[in-house]
């Protein structure tokens, strides 16, 4: 609309100080990981000899590998659970009037409210009887639980403001309710489908005290896990820190780059309704 | 859309075994109103799966927390009596308990205003027409999506003394700043808060952001050509404009707030002393350093409650402005 002023050059510049906030901590971050151990100078002084012996080491050592592994497989078959669960039974909850349905719908919601940590203890009981503590699976059902209200909320909300037609046409021809929903109305939902995994994914990835309950002291650990007690090991050695740090940012920063416009929009979207 | 014209494929086709036989046959055939009444009550059998889980995780271990936070199990032996309401006086009447409920309270409220003034300044900032408005979107919105554990331990290095927060303040002529950030307990308090806000002032940006472009442009001219100055416009359209944004942005902040743990856990460990201790991080400790596991639960409950009256409140008075 209006034209480039001297006031907007001003506030290019206001913005671009603030970026300089956001992002040195981030320079510092790479700055030094890439820095040799005995090189003692300031973080803030730019490298002169870059190595990757501290990434080697930090892959080497914290066993990252087998870390971010059981991350990618615990975000994806939670996150995969999460949407055909939530999305099946929001299908119901958005169209029966029926008091069941309401009520169902309610109870659901009321998980919205309660904190999890008040489940967390006694399940992590339950978790341990059954023998699955130290196991990834153990928390590939408390995701897939304990993300059931956020996205039935979502689905629910989407839901209605879909018109019936296409279901109606689906079974005057002839199919039956599943087939109605898993060729007519999934693939309409995959607007808020897009939201429901890019959020849940974000926050199993990044989640740190649930695996911290559920896995510590064993094998099986998390990005997150692995990081606490690979820091614990190597707290005074900063540059190897850092290149872990870096390593196990990778996967989420290369997905928010190559996916930028759709991550905003779906934190942003997922929570206008 | 291909999917849609799959189904005209194969009329009367016997899908009812895939239902588990629970569509009554010849049904779907019969008259059909408009409405709700169409779908058949059997179809909430697809409720079942996510309803399995959600019981499982969420609805028997918050009941049996509820009844654990009346007993003194220590969460190892099988065996525990019930001893009333005394783990929730211990929350009220405990030193450690009750300053970790005023921190809580304090780190809540600082950051939710801190976040969404920032937030909201970043949204306006790149909501006008600056060349860079879409890369530096990009640049605030990162921290968000980067684990909390590897932001916390990042700023855990640039804090230290010898960190390059204090070289940084060097290099600037501002030595005499130079503080020990994470040791003194108030600046503890003050770098928890800040890094806090720094890792999710892009989220409270992106929600104001979404509120922002949903003003009508001619609104905004016309104010302009009614002479209205840049605050004016601010106070007058803009502001009033935003209140469901800012209504989400300052229930999800005080949310985040009130349960915060891996920052603090990470940052400070509830410390230097106790001063950054909050009831995520106490909650933690009671039950796995402490093996106080019904003790525990009783802290969590009433940071639930907490967090649901005070959210209940913010809804309810959102609500009210909203009418106007």
């Amino acid at each position: 609309m209006g034209r480039y002023t001297v006031k907007t050059l001003g506030l290019e510049v206001v913005m671009y100080l603030a970026a300089i906030v956001f992002i040195f901590p981030v320079y510092i971050l790479l700055n030094l990981s890439f820095r040799p151990s005995n090189d003692q100078a300031s973080p803030v002084v730019p490298l002169t000899s870059p190595t990757i012996d501290n990434y080697v080491n930090a892959w080497n050592e914290a066993g990252l590998a087998q870390a971010l592994l059981n991350s990618a497989i615990i975000t994806i078959v939670s996150v995969t659970l999460t949407v055909v669960i939530s999305s099946l039974a929001a299908y119901p909850l958005a169209r029966v009037t029926s008091r069941l349905s309401t009520g169902v719908f309610w109870l659901i919601l009321a998980g919205l409210l309660i904190p999890f940590q008040v489940a967390l203890i006694p399940l992590y009981q339950t978790i341990r009887d059954l023998g699955l503590l130290g196991s990834i699976w153990s928390l590939v059902i408390f995701y897939a639980g304990l993300q059931v209200p956020f996205s039935v909320f979502l689905y629910t909300g989407f839901l209605r403001t879909l018109p019936r037609d296409y279901e109606e046409a689906a079974s005057l021809d002839g199919a039956g309710q599943l087939r109605t929903f898993v060729s007519v109305v999934f693939p309409l939902l995959r607007p808020i489908t897009g939201t429901v995994v890019i959020l849940n994914a974000i926050a199993v990835w990044n989640d740190f005290l649930v695996p911290l309950l559920y896995l510590s002291g064993t094998t099986q650990q998390t990005i997150t896990v692995a990081l606490y007690s690979f820091v614990g090991q190597y707290v005074s050695n900063w540059p190897i820190v850092f290149a872990g740090l870096v390593i196990s940012i990778i996967p989420v920063l290369l997905v928010y780059f190559l996916l930028q416009k759709h991550i905003i929009q779906g934190f942003a979207g997922g929570l206008k309704g | 859309m291909t999917t849609v014209v799959d189904s005209t494929v194969n009329p009367l086709a016997g899908y009812e075994d895939e239902e588990r036989g629970l569509e009554p046959a010849g049904r779907g055939n019969g008259k059909r109103p408009r409405g709700g009444q169409r779908f058949s009550r059997q179809l909430l059998w697809f409720a079942l799966p996510a309803l399995v889980f959600y019981v499982f995780v969420v609805v028997v271990p918050t009941l049996r927390g509820g009844l654990l936070a009346f007993t003194n199990w220590d969460g190892l032996s099988q065996a525990y009596e019930f001893i009333g309401i005394d783990n929730f006086v211990r929350v009220f009447t405990e030193p450690a308990a009750l300053q970790a409920l005023g921190t809580t309270l304090i780190i809540a409220a600082a950051i939710t205003v801190f976040q969404n003034l920032i937030g909201l300044l970043l949204a306006l900032g790149v909501n006008s027409r600056i060349k860079s408005r879409n890369v530096l979107r990009v640049v605030f919105f990162a921290p968000v999506v980067i684990t909390p554990v590897v932001v916390a331990y990042l700023w855990k290095f640039m804090l230290t003394p010898e960190g390059a927060v204090n070289s940084a303040l060097g290099g600037l002529g501002l030595g005499s700043l130079q503080q020990d950030w994470l040791g003194n307990p108030t600046l503890a308090l003050v770098s928890v808060i800040f890094v806090a806000v720094w890792q999710n002032a892009g989220f409270s940006m992106v929600i104001f952001l979404a509120g922002l472009q949903s003003i009508p442009q001619e609104l905004m001219e016309a104010a302009e050509v009614d002479g209205a100055g840049a605050w004016r416009r601010f106070r007058s359209v803009v502001w009033p404009l935003l209140a469901p944004a800012t209504t989400i942005n300052l229930m999800l902040t005080v949310i985040a707030g009130l349960k915060m743990f891996s920052e603090v856990f990470v940052l400070t460990g509830g410390g230097p002393g106790t001063a950054t201790q909050t009831l995520s991080t106490l909650i933690y400790k009671s039950a796995f350093q402490f093996n106080e596991f019904a003790y525990s639960i009783a802290l969590a409950l009433v940071l639930a409650v907490i967090v649901a009256v005070i959210s209940g409140a913010q809804y309810r008075l959102a609500n009210r402005k909203d009418q106007f």
